[in-house]
């Protein structure tokens, strides 16, 4: 990582968010834990990276909420006492219905929370890192979106767009040492992915579901300096359900 | 109010132009920022550079309104 850099994970209280702190944590990132709701959980996951050695703060913040990215951002920077140089956008959230039973409500939260907080975070933590010569963002996309899912179109179209906006950023700021990647996980055993159906583990090759740390493992590569010439890419952690 | 002379807007945006690759011995009031390879990234962070060390903020139309280098001098000692 750079020395002078802090790590910022959305989401990061629970699930692949959780083990994707530890991760950067493990790495050597001081890393900042946003959450919207547990508090408790977050702080369970700084206690973790303390006992193992690590940095870590939790910081609240709805990132659905447009006017929370550049105070976010500043938070993290002033706990940790670095800029933000490593930036993950894992906070996501679901309102599965078919297309034509979605609400205007349920299509708005998905894409505010999955797309336009990424955008909104990563426009702002691009300003250092240009000045800094190094970046690091990680966007938490999905195999949904590249590939249909009956009942989450607005939560395909939310991880399709962090695929195209992942790209196209990624290409604007290469030359500046700053990489922009997604990883797309398949099924993931977490909370947000209870309840589907168990027909759909007959499809991945693996024959199971992928845990979190396999997530973050993806994750901190892709963070990592050996990662210095893969941007723009996606990283596909799915047991081969893609292929 | 001219807290920073024109002298030093025009050192800080020279010295950042040839942070970006512009060669030095080209850049002058005349020169155009097309002409010195300057993109739209690297006008992004001459902004963010320009806020930081004089604390003004371009907007885009401003930045597009920039042609050359003495354009870009010229605005920010309008508004420093």
């Amino acid at each position: 990582m750079s020395p002078e850099g802090c790590a910022l994970v959305t989401g990061g209280s629970r699930g692949i968010g959780a083990a994707i702190c530890r991760a950067l944590a493990a790495d050597g990132w001081p890393v900042a834990v946003n959450y919207r709701t547990s508090a408790t959980q977050a702080q369970a996951v700084v206690a973790a990276i303390e006992a193992a050695g690590g940095r870590a703060v939790a910081i609240e913040g709805d990132v659905s909420d447009p006017q929370v990215a550049q105070p976010l951002l500043e938070s993290a920077a002033a706990a940790l006492g670095a800029p933000v140089l490593g930036l993950v956008n894992n906070a996501g959230v679901r309102a599965d219905n078919l297309a034509l039973s979605l609400s205007d409500e349920d299509w708005k939260l998905v894409l505010d929370t999955n797309l336009g907080a990424t955008y909104r975070l990563t426009r702002s933590a691009l300003r250092a890192m240009i000045r800094a010569r190094f970046g690091r963002v990680v966007n938490v996309a999905s195999v949904i979106g590249p590939r249909a899912n009956a009942g989450q179109a607005n939560y395909a179209a939310s991880k399709a767009a962090v695929i195209a906006f992942t790209k196209t950023a990624a290409v604007e700021v290469a030359r500046r040492g700053v990489t922009i990647n997604a990883v797309a996980p398949g099924l993931i055993s977490t909370d947000m992915t209870e309840g589907i159906p168990d027909e759909l583990l007959g499809r991945v090759p693996a024959q199971r579901p992928g845990t979190p740390e396999e997530v973050a493992a993806a994750v901190a590569f892709l963070a990592s300096p050996a990662a210095a010439y893969v941007t723009a890419s996606i990283l596909y952690v799915d047991g081969g359900l893609s292929a | 109010m001219a807290q920073h002379t024109s002298e030093q807007i025009e050192k800080v945006i020279t010295d950042s132009l040839v942070s970006f690759g512009a060669n030095a011995e080209d850049v002058n009031r005349d020169a155009e920022l097309t002409a010195l390879d300057i993109d739209s990234l690297d006008l992004a962070e001459l902004s963010q550079i320009i806020e930081e060390q004089f604390g003004v903020e371009l907007s885009g139309a401003d930045v597009a309104e920039i042609t050359t280098v003495g354009d870009a001098i010229d605005l920010v000692a309008e508004r420093a």
